[in-house]
């Protein structure tokens, strides 16, 4: 199941939030909260409600289109990710050793990805450090990232330091 | 108290001068002591009515120890309640102090020591050894220098289970890595620096690869944790390939990066880390640092000056005292 946080923008009268719920009802979503936002009401006199709610992933292009059929703006969703993040140095040649690869190996695990990243070159054929943020779903799953990384860097001459 | 102190090199005289000069304050502790021997690798002397430690010191400076008694001739032959083991350390064989410490808990003698071979290679055999032979091995000076580990948590944390430890155990990858931050300059240059200033040895490896706190991290392992590990047991990377920039980069990102020793249940591992700024770790110079994770007390952290010649002293006088609380 994803996490998905939805505004959708419904007129002030009623029969308007059931056009939303429906849906996600029928394709085996489950509602975690809806907030009325009436002090946000827009200059057409919508008000927009903030829904958070889990779903199958395969599923929410379909609801999306499904209350959009129904008249209803669905001003914006996105799919949340409870991420936890690390911060670590990545020392050796960095760039040389693929750097593409390296980074690569994590987003592919798809519970992890490399969010942020630095490097910096002092000279050419001088070890170059990269500071490297790390993020996953979980610290479990992050620690298991933080292990393939080691495994990687170790097999490329890369130290690695890691946060305390 | 009779005691024979094996080991005469910078730790072995630090003690020798506190003993000279804080007698008086010190009987109050140790009650009536004398030192009845005093060796090192080349030569010793022997006064079964206590020797002049004035002179001691005075002969060694120039030129020697008479060649009157050898250390395991002072264990064998003499009869004395404590030995003051402090030969230099051996992580590979843990000689010669091992079979000086041996030879004592096997004759029911009670042993200071703050050499680290010994217990790196054969701590439980070793703490075996002294509950079979009703006799004590008392370790401080081994870990951290001055600053309190082992009897803080044997004494002061008693009944706390310790889970998990990390700390930083050596002053001189900590001196060279606060200065590689403050100053942006290489790893070479610093290392220069701290030779000069006396605070690296000629020869660095045993501090900057981190065998030293490898050593120091075993020690705390097992004495704290229950645990029975060895020095291969430690996971360990030095601080010799990091540069400037890895630390101009950790700074902008709210971190420093510093040599952290830990031990837990599952590894023990000496490498550098990245340290956030505000951290209790985050410390300078040749400090040292111990974070003690307990199940009782929660998080307790201790700080202090890890190595120098009467610092060490602190921790076997200290050790001394404990002993004499335990015996007489």
């Amino acid at each position: 199941m994803t996490d998905l946080t939805m505004v959708v923008e419904l007129e002030d009268k009623p029969g308007q939030l059931i056009k939303v719920l429906e849906p996600i009802s029928r394709l085996g979503g489950n509602i975690i909260s809806i907030t009325h936002r009436r002090d946000e009401i827009t200059p057409l006199g919508r008000i927009p409600v903030r829904i958070a709610l889990q779903i199958d992933e395969s599923k929410i292009d379909k609801l999306i289109e499904e209350i959009e059929r129904r008249g209803i703006i669905v001003r914006s969703y996105n799919r949340v990710r409870h991420a936890v993040t690390l911060s670590l140095l990545l020392i050796g040649h960095v760039i040389h050793t693929d750097l593409r690869d390296t980074v690569d190996a994590i987003d592919k695990t798809g519970f992890a990805e490399v969010v942020e990243m630095k490097i910096i070159m002092p000279e050419l054929n001088k070890p170059s450090t990269a500071f490297i943020k790390l993020s996953a779903i979980n610290e479990e799953k992050l620690k298991e990232s933080v292990g393939i990384l080691k495994e990687i860097c170790k097999s490329k001459g890369i130290e690695v330091i890691e946060p305390l | 108290m009779n005691i024979v102190i094996i080991g005469f090199g910078s730790v072995g005289r630090g003690v020798t001068r506190v003993l000279i000069e804080k007698k008086k304050f010190l009987r109050n502790f140790l009650g009536d002591y004398k030192v009845i021997a005093v060796t090192d690798s080349s030569g010793g002397i022997y006064d079964e009515n206590g020797l002049d430690l004035r002179k001691v010191l005075e002969m060694k400076s120039k030129g020697g120890l008479p060649k009157e008694i050898t250390s395991i001739e002072v264990i064998r032959d003499l009869d004395f309640d404590v030995c003051i083991e402090v030969t230099p350390t051996n992580v590979e064989n843990g000689e010669p102090g091992l079979t000086h410490i041996r030879e004592c808990l096997k004759k029911g003698v009670d042993v200071v020591t703050s050499n680290k071979g010994p217990l790196v290679v054969a701590f439980r055999e070793l703490m075996n050894l002294a509950k079979k032979n009703n006799a004590r091995l008392m370790f401080e000076a081994t870990v951290g220098g001055a600053m309190p580990v082992i009897k803080l948590a044997k004494i002061d944390l008693a009944g706390n289970e310790i889970l998990s430890v990390r700390g930083i155990l050596n002053g001189t990858c900590n001196y060279i890595l606060s200065r590689m931050e403050k100053e942006l300059l290489p790893y070479e240059l610093i290392l220069e620096e701290a030779k000069e200033l006396g605070i690296a040895e000629r020869d660095p490896t045993y501090d900057v690869e981190g065998i030293d706190a490898g050593a120091k991290l075993v020690i705390i392992a097992n004495a704290l944790m229950g645990l029975d590990a060895k020095f291969k047991d430690v996971e360990r990377v030095g601080i010799s390939n990091l540069t400037p920039e890895a630390f101009k980069v950790a700074l902008e990102n709210g971190y420093t990066i510093r040599l952290i020793a830990e031990a837990n249940r599952d590894f023990l591992r000496v490498s550098p880390r990245l340290v956030p700024l505000n951290h209790p770790l985050a410390i300078y110079g040749t400090l040292n640092a111990l974070e003690i994770e307990t199940n009782l007390a929660g998080n307790v952290f201790v700080i202090g000056k890890g190595a120098g010649s009467v610092e060490t002293a602190s921790a076997i006088i200290s050790d001394l005292i404990c002993l004499k609380s335990l015996r007489y």
